[in-house]
């Protein structure tokens, strides 16, 4: 083999193993770190797994936020217009968070069905709604139909 | 009959537009001097008649004429002046029309400032600039005019403009950033033209290097200001969500500092030209991604705006078309672009190389973890969303090699460099870095903290190794004086830029460490700790401002006793949309900001209050703008602003 050759030879497999090496920890990382949304509705079905980081979307039911009065505690209920499922959040609720407001949480299922929410998100535009509730919403009216 | 007016100057200006996307091209093409040299004039017609249009929305929006519908939407009459003027561009027809401003000014720049360039390349590019031009006013003027009317019956007052946008940030933000979005199209222009006649010699990329990285400050610049921005407006205290939408805007920054360097190397050495053509190709469809991403809704985003799948859909035709129609052209003529010199494998280009290889990873990884819930829905596998574990992990490992490289480099000569040379060069300011890295977490915090290590041992070797190297240059000159002017602007620069990235890397690598945030109950006269400091809630009060009414919260912090500063921390009800918004009050310093923002209001005159400390954040934007005002520095050089003579000369070479 010319050094020429050689020297080809070594970038191509370099830039080979290089490549192969990273896609593998991408597609590593973003097994490791994808979270899944769920309807409401899914969950009440018993599809979402417990103890693991998912997303969960819905509307916040008018009436069912409640406060405890010592801590930052909070509970609500999120529904898709189907079925309704509890949240329970320790933090401060961002600005537009709000009852018959589309909102969407990240947290685990516990074991009691209730839903233990990390983070709530809520969008700047108050007309938004979560284009993945948008879909169920989109679903439920065409069932109706 | 004003806004009437914007919509004909648009329509003017889209006429201007195809005018100069064919006829200078096809003079290029056929060699019809007269045909070329109306690129020059028609570039102006189209900056003036984009700029009369957009000054008739900003007098719209000036006079409160709501049977604009876009301005019924995104003003009211009670809006603070500076807001009205800044809400021309808080809406998507209207940042759109900004954008395509933007682009005919860059345009006009670009004809103004090119002495030195041969006709037939000024004339492509300009063309090239004004097939870009004709597509955006097309789609502005079909899919979003910012014009249209509620007539005859109109409301009486506007909707209002989002109160998270009724800032400072929006005056400054939208349009720095868009400034190094469609800067870019220069850069690809550029390489479009490059392309079209074959020529890419050390000229050409001169040519395009002081665009290139003026855009490419403009866009660090902007992305800074919008980390600062959703700082202190959100009122979470971060600094980065890796969003949807700052990624976009993320990938052409990283794309445009591997072209930025590249380019550096075609002028110097001649080699990696197809490499710099095909980044400044993807530089562009990047910007082109963004501005899909943004404006379409397809991602959940916090910037995700109510949109419309028509334009999206539109702006993806843009984006598959400039993809597609230049990467066909790429491939056509790029084999014929032959590498001028060669180099070792321990040398300056080499190592340049890898910087570019480990940014373009990062774009990628970027990009694929913006992208991939699109695909797995597409793929109807599920809705997902990626989260930021992905992207520190994969983020911070590549940074940190580049870095070293980085220090590498500066060691390093063209061609070929010996090793002695290199370890003589580098054994100090790795001693010293690897010493500051473990001796600084002992002195500020309590121990050895090993992302402390690594984030301050690679950036003290970045300020150590481009010291060391500036140190050398005076190495073989008596008087210092003489050689600090003989150094270019363009090495000034440079330095500013990488200790830039040191000090973006000190900031973030403390305040991701050494941050410490509470979310309390508070009732009036309670104190809470944090980091030292005591934080004492003294109640709220009602206060009204121009279009809002706020609770307005008083917090008193002392350190050990000693009062520090009182914090005024508001919670904000806009009265058009009746929306609630929080508005954070922060101590600022070098050294650390003090952050506080309200919850919500609980039982007896009680708020849950949010509370930070937050170390050398101001670092990380203080580093994004160093590396920014080096961008900037550079095109001060004198090399870019040589006479004809000189250029021709190589021109022919």
């Amino acid at each position: 083999m010319t050094p020429k050759r050689q020297k080809r030879l070594i970038i191509i497999l370099s830039i080979v193993l290089g490549t192969s090496l990273i896609v593998g920890l991408v597609m590593y990382s973003l097994n490791q770190n994808i979270n899944l949304f769920y309807s409401a509705n899914q969950i009440a079905n018993g599809e979402a797994p417990v103890g693991t980081r998912i997303r969960v979307g819905g509307m916040v039911v008018d009436g069912s936020v409640k406060r405890a009065t010592d801590s930052l505690r909070v509970s609500f209920a999120l529904t898709d217009y189907e079925k309704t499922v509890n949240v329970v959040f320790t933090g401060i609720l961002p600005d537009l968070f709000r009852e018959g407001q589309g909102i969407i949480a990240q947290g685990k299922m516990d074991a009691q069905g209730v839903f233990q929410a990390i983070e709530v998100l809520a969008k700047h535009d108050e007309n938004y709604m979560p284009p993945e509730i948008a879909e169920t919403m989109k679903k439920k009216q065409e069932a109706i139909k | 009959m004003i806004p009437e007016l914007g919509e004909f100057a648009l329509i003017l200006a889209l006429g201007f537009s195809i005018i100069l996307a064919t006829v200078p091209l096809y003079g290029a093409a056929t060699l019809k001097t007269l045909w070329m040299q109306y690129a020059k004039p028609l570039a102006k017609a189209q900056f003036t008649f984009m700029l009369i249009s957009f000054i008739c929305l900003g007098y719209a929006f000036s006079v409160d004429d709501f049977s604009v519908q876009y301005v019924a939407n995104h003003s009211n009459s009670q809006l603070p002046m500076q807001f009205k003027l800044s809400a021309v561009w808080g809406g998507h027809e209207g940042s759109l029309l900004l954008w395509a401003l933007i682009l005919s000014g860059w345009t006009l720049a670009v004809s103004l400032f090119s002495k030195g360039l041969p006709l037939d390349m000024l004339a492509r590019v300009l063309g090239v600039m004004g097939i870009i031009a004709t597509g955006f006013t097309s789609f502005l003027l079909w899919t979003s005019s910012p014009f249209l009317r509620y007539l005859p019956r109109y409301p009486m007052d506007g909707a209002d403009l989002n109160p998270l946008l009724q800032d400072f940030g929006l005056i400054v933000h939208p349009p720095l950033l868009y400034m190094g979005y469609v800067g870019f199209s220069v850069a690809f222009a550029f390489a479009i033209s490059a392309l079209l006649s074959g020529r890419l010699d050390a000229a050409w990329a001169r040519w395009s290097r002081p665009w290139t990285n003026i855009a490419w400050a403009f866009l660090g610049a902007g992305i800074t200001l919008g980390s600062w921005w959703a700082y202190y407006e959100l009122g979470w205290g971060g600094w980065w969500f890796w969003d949807p939408v700052e990624n976009a805007s993320l990938m052409p920054w990283l794309v445009g500092t591997a072209l930025m360097h590249s380019l550096a190397v075609t002028e110097k050495r001649g080699v990696f030209k197809s490499w710099t053509l095909l980044l400044a190709i993807f530089a562009f469809s990047l910007s082109l991604l963004g501005t899909f991403l943004v404006r379409s809704g397809v991602l959940t985003s916090v910037h995700a705006f109510a949109s419309d799948p028509e334009r999206g859909f539109f702006i993806l035709v843009l984006l598959v078309l400039t993809i597609g129609g230049s990467l066909t052209l790429y491939a056509f003529k790029a084999p014929n672009v032959k590498s001028e010199s060669s180099f070792a494998w321990l040398s300056r280009e080499m190592l340049l190389l890898i910087n570019n290889v480990f940014l373009m990873v990062m774009a990628v990884t970027v990009l694929l973890g913006t992208l991939y819930p699109l695909l797995i829905d597409a793929l109807g596998a599920g809705k997902i969303s990626v989260g930021p574990p992905y992207f520190n992990a994969l983020f911070v490992p590549i940074m940190g090699l580049m870095v070293i490289c980085l220090g590498l480099s500066s060691a390093a000569r063209w061609r070929n460099t010996k090793m002695e040379n290199v370890k003589k060069q580098l054994m100090l300011p790795a001693i010293i870095s690897l010493l500051a890295g473990v001796i600084f977490p002992f002195l500020y915090g309590d121990g050895f903290n090993f992302r402390v290590f690594i984030g301050i041992s690679l950036s003290m070797w970045i300020i150590t190794t481009v010291a060391k190297e500036f140190k050398g240059k005076f190495r073989t000159s008596s008087s210092i004086t003489e050689k600090l002017k003989q150094l270019s602007p363009s090495y000034y620069g440079m330095m500013l830029a990488h200790i830039g990235v040191a000090v973006t890397a000190i900031g973030i690598t403390l305040v991701s460490v050494y941050s410490e945030e509470r979310d309390m109950r508070l009732a009036p006269g309670e104190t809470v700790e944090l980091a030292d400091y005591q934080f004492k809630f003294l109640g709220t009060k009602p206060v009204k401002g121009a279009n809002y009414t706020a609770d307005q919260a008083t917090i008193e912090i002392s350190l050990d006793g000693a009062s520090i500063v009182t914090l005024h921390p508001e919670k904000r009800r806009y009265n058009v949309k009746k929306s609630m918004m929080t508005e954070a009050s922060i101590d600022p310093g070098l050294f650390r900001d003090l952050y506080v923002a309200l919850g919500e209001p609980l039982a007896d005159g009680a708020w849950a209050v949010r509370v930070h400390y937050k170390p050398y954040v101001r670092w990380l934007w203080l580093g994004g703008l160093l590396m920014a005002l080096g961008g900037i520095l550079t095109v001060f050089d004198r090399r870019y602003r040589q006479n004809k003579s000189e250029k021709q000369g190589v021109a022919h070479a």
